[in-house]
């Protein structure tokens, strides 16, 4: 069928662009002007040139952030796929349990994320929170206002319980689609259920979990508010992830010319992981 | 309209009209030549030439990032690898 076409057409994603040019261009323009200027207050700057860069590119605060962020991200990726991928296996695909399953599972994502953090943080208390307090009971020395690894393993069992589920819909929307003559030309072949898992479900779920993996990858690189509200960065600086360390510069320090130089250099960071994790994975699957 | 809360300065400027000439340069070469010339490279993916000008940039955006870690301010030389790593890019990715 031949195509029809229109140039009018062009008028029509013409929204978009102006909303994307509101919402993200200029904002990145402006972050981009400040990153080679310093001010002082009063729309008054003075050119820095790349000192900013210089400064924090050569800074062990940026790198020890910037480690912090990468080792969550691995951590909380290598908990997340795997449970949200066996939750998904196990929900049922028929009746009344379907429904309850799907709320049960889309109740974390409706609690907003300051709300999370505040949960958690009367959650882990040992003096009135129901985990620390049980913990301490059980003989189990935890507080995750002194330990750091304490703090660490709250905010990893914090994003887990916050995001498993996304992962879980994602993948249930993936198994869901998945025709029965499949399951019944694999029975027929007298395939194990780690077969139907291998070359069935894992495959028609792929694009799905790609999607998610892009967007825990992305979400937890760029976490804020659920540690910020927990932790505050502590103790000392061991849940200081880059978002932090950059409020602290820009709005604590009033720095905000470094503050748009790592700005930039985080921007820069997050889209060069996400296109090579896209890329990846859009090129396996189009082998496959 | 007053734009003075961008706090644009000349050589960010500059920067923004050589991004917006890019495009404007390969929306021509599009018109002149659709279809984007897709091909498979070095990197064994397809890519589209518009692939080639993002992957350009971004290596350019990250080789001038090493330089100012690495070797300091003067970023001449950031830009003159910059461009050949642009060129090797549409050459063979």
């Amino acid at each position: 069928m031949e195509k029809t076409w229109n140039n009018k057409a062009w008028f029509m994603v013409l929204p978009v662009l102006v909303l994307v040019a509101f919402s993200a261009v200029i904002p990145l323009m402006t972050v981009v002007n400040y990153s080679v200027q310093d001010t002082f207050g009063n729309n008054e700057f003075f050119w820095a040139g790349t000192d900013w860069y210089v400064d924090v590119l050569t800074s062990d605060r940026f790198w020890d952030a910037l480690t912090r962020n990468l080792i969550f991200s691995a951590i909380i990726l290598a908990i997340e796929i795997p449970l949200g991928i066996i939750i998904a296996l196990n929900m049922p695909k028929k009746g009344l349990g379907v429904p309850v399953c799907l709320v049960l599972m889309a109740l974390p994502l409706l609690i907003p994320w300051n709300v999370v953090g505040t949960i958690w943080q009367v959650f882990g208390r040992v003096d009135i929170g129901l985990l620390g307090h049980t913990l301490e009971a059980l003989g189990i020395n935890y507080n995750y206002v002194q330990n750091p690894i304490d703090a660490w393993v709250t905010l990893i069992v914090m994003d887990v319980w916050h995001w498993t589920s996304l992962v879980v819909l994602l993948c249930y929307a993936g198994l869901v689609s998945i025709p029965d003559a499949y399951y019944q030309a694999a029975k027929i072949d007298g395939a194990s259920r780690w077969s139907v898992f291998r070359y069935i479900q894992l495959p028609k779920m792929k694009r799905v979990l790609l999607i998610a993996f892009l967007l825990r990858f992305m979400d937890s690189f760029m976490i804020y508010t659920e540690p910020f509200v927990v932790t505050g960065g502590g103790p000392g600086n061991s849940t200081t992830f880059l978002s932090i360390d950059l409020v602290k510069m820009a709005i604590g320090q009033f720095d905000l010319g470094p503050a748009a130089a790592l700005s930039i250099i985080y921007f820069l960071i997050i889209l060069l992981l996400s296109w090579i994790f896209y890329t990846v994975m859009t090129t396996s699957d189009a082998q496959s | 309209m007053n734009f003075s809360w961008m706090a644009w300065t000349l050589p960010t400027a500059l920067f923004f009209i050589t991004i917006a000439l890019l495009l404007v340069g390969m929306a021509v070469w599009e018109y002149v030549s659709p279809g984007g010339n897709p091909r498979v490279g070095i990197l064994r993916f397809e890519t589209t030439r518009g692939d080639r000008l993002f992957v350009s940039l971004l290596g350019s955006a990250f080789i001038h990032l090493a330089w100012l870690g690495l070797g300091g301010p003067n970023l001449w030389w950031a830009l003159a690898l910059s461009v050949v790593y642009a060129i090797g890019v549409f050459r063979y990715v």
